[in-house]
């Protein structure tokens, strides 16, 4: 039973940036990366399943995203797994949820993987799209916000719990292959020993472009996307009142401001 | 004539708010689009919800029956699938909820629709759709087109359209979805644990902390200092996903909305969308965070930029 479990290196704003010139997007000198959270939890839980079952169960993480994006498959294969997977070509660029949702349904038939493990939504933009959208691009069942997940290999179905709003749960039986969306503190990520770190580095990430999983330049980029980016503005700011001053200073202040309050209620 | 379709939701035979929500976004589009608006509800007792769900400004109700009692992907799907395809309205809009996070997105993709999710402003320019959502963790403002497609979808944030009040006279209309393979199947709810004697929902005063602490043993000295200055103790998600506090503190989409609350201090919480949903409404808010840039700033009405061991201990001397 293979798993294949899609991540995103996820992009974080400096304090100072600048858009680029179309204005569409923030220009990528003022960009930091980092394994989105919510991925870090999916693959954890493929490694459990692993863990659990034996070799019966393989795990492949798998990217959409430039050469600098293997620092995020690097960082799954420091902890477990033996090759991963990374999609790109520069028509990928601007991509939407809708386009890369087709990309990862493609790595997926090309594996011939029996169950996709994806973050419920990603850090930086939370479109909490792609996972569901992969689902249907491959004709599966699927089940969003999965806070916990029971497996036996092989079996027909599987059972896992939805997370619902307000705390709420709901234990649902879903039938196989399936795409299940991974919500956070279903588990709790290991970190990579100095070991595994190492030996990730020596396991083979394999490079493909949208053609060769059969997709043409017209599914992929702004072309194949289900939205447009028009332009990025910057939200008009809060207008918190600082309370400056030293420690002493600040804490007496709000030592004030609470007391003024709490004698409202 | 155009029109801008709502699918409505519920849970247990309760409507979700945010559908009224969806309902107030459609109205007030609907003269800028020249369009009906139609409101779609999903369930095995559909019928129950007609007269919640006609309001001012909706000229049809449309009652589908569930062959479930329970919410399930692959019905909502075809059978939001078929009634576009029935009634082609430009606009469709969902809450942004954890149910249509689970078949939204599918269905954009089955149907070849626009998709754009969290949508907070929606408008028209020279009859073109504009949606705007956030992005790089609400830092900037993503403005959304969605040239060529003929329907387009937006899940519709939380708390951001105003509800009708006032009740209407809308047409009602049966419409039958077709039979789907059901590949999930309901088994049971688990309801979250009770907080015994607290329950943050009816807290007045909160103080709440978050990632900021760092450490397990750094909680008691927060727990202390809030019961000394008469305040509840909640908690951002992952303070609660460590075991640090008991779920029934946290504050958030998944945790509890802080109905009641009237001051809010939020120590060491940097402000995720998820956090903010439970507590943006609170008319004081006080932020305490090392980082300037911190979400959060832009929601409170005091905010700190300190340590917040440094506030807290400081504080501590103002309320023994």
């Amino acid at each position: 039973m293979k798993i294949l479990v899609p991540v995103k290196q996820v992009a974080v704003l400096d304090e100072d940036f600048e858009l680029r010139d179309d204005g569409k997007d923030v220009d990528v000198d003022f960009l930091d990366y980092e394994l989105n959270e919510w991925d870090d939890f999916a693959w954890e839980a493929a490694l459990q399943l692993q863990e659990q079952h034996g070799d019966v169960i393989e795990i492949v993480p798998m990217t959409v995203g430039p050469e600098e994006a293997s620092d995020s498959l690097l960082k799954c294969l420091g902890k477990g797994g033996e090759r991963a997977i990374r999609v790109w070509h520069e028509s990928l660029q601007d991509s939407d949820p809708a386009v890369i949702a087709r990309v990862i349904a493609k790595v997926a038939q090309r594996e011939q993987a029996d169950m996709v493990f994806a973050g419920t939504l990603a850090s930086d933009h939370g479109y909490s799209q792609t996972g569901v959208s992969v689902a249907a691009e491959l004709n599966w069942a699927k089940a969003a916000v999965v806070s916990k997940v029971n497996i036996s290999p092989n079996a027909s179905c599987i059972q896992v719990n939805r997370e619902l709003e307000g705390g709420l749960e709901e234990s649902i039986e879903v039938q196989c292959p399936a795409v299940l969306t991974i919500q956070l503190g279903i588990n709790e990520p290991r970190y990579a020993s100095l070991r595994g770190i190492k030996q990730a580095k020596a396991k083979p990430i394999e490079v493909l472009s949208h053609t060769d999983l059969g997709l043409q330049d017209s599914d992929v980029g702004i072309a194949g996307s289900r939205s447009r980016v028009r332009r990025m503005v910057m939200p008009a700011k809060g207008q918190a009142e600082l309370i400056e001053g030293s420690v002493v200073e600040q804490a007496a202040r709000l030592a004030d401001i609470v007391k003024q309050l709490r004698g409202g209620v | 004539m155009n029109s801008i379709l709502v699918i409505a939701e519920q849970r247990r035979g309760e409507l979700m708010p945010s559908s009224l929500e969806c309902i107030g976004a459609a109205v007030e589009l609907k003269s800028s689009n020249n369009s009906t608006v139609i409101v779609a509800i999903i369930a095995a007792n559909a019928s129950e919800f007609v007269s919640q769900l006609s309001l001012e400004g909706v000229d049809e109700v449309i009652t589908i029956v569930s062959p479930v009692a329970h919410f399930q992907a692959d019905f909502s799907e075809a059978a939001a699938l078929s009634l576009i395809n029935d009634r082609q309205p430009s606009l469709v809009l969902a809450p942004h909820s954890v149910d249509a996070w689970g078949y939204i997105p599918a269905l954009a993709t089955t149907g070849n629709y626009g998709i754009a999710s969290d949508v907070f402003a929606i408008r028209y320019e020279d009859g073109n759709l504009i949606a705007t959502r956030a992005a790089y963790a609400e830092k900037l403002h993503q403005e959304l087109e969605f040239p060529s497609y003929a329907t387009t979808v937006l899940t519709v944030r939380g708390n951001t359209f105003k509800v009708i009040e006032q009740s209407g006279n809308p047409v009602v209309s049966d419409f039958a979805a077709p039979a789907v393979d059901l590949r999930t199947k309901h088994i049971e709810y688990i309801e979250p644990e009770g907080g015994g004697e607290v329950d943050i929902t009816q807290a007045e005063l909160m103080l709440s902390i978050g990632r900021g602490i760092a450490e397990e043993d750094n909680v008691e000295q927060f727990a202390e200092l809030a019961d000394n200055m008469g305040f509840t103790l909640g908690c951002s998600r992952p303070i609660a996903d460590n075991g640090w506090l008991p779920k029934y503190r946290q504050v958030g989409q998944s945790g509890k909305t802080v109905a009641n609350c009237q001051v809010y201090i939020a120590m060491g919480i940097s402000g995720s969308v998820q956090h903010m949903a439970g507590m943006k409404h609170v008319a004081n808010i006080i932020a305490v965070n090392t980082d300037p840039e911190a979400s959060i700033f832009s929601i409170a009405r005091y905010g700190v930029v300190a340590d917040i061991f440094d506030i807290a201990e400081e504080l501590e001397t103002h309320f023994e």
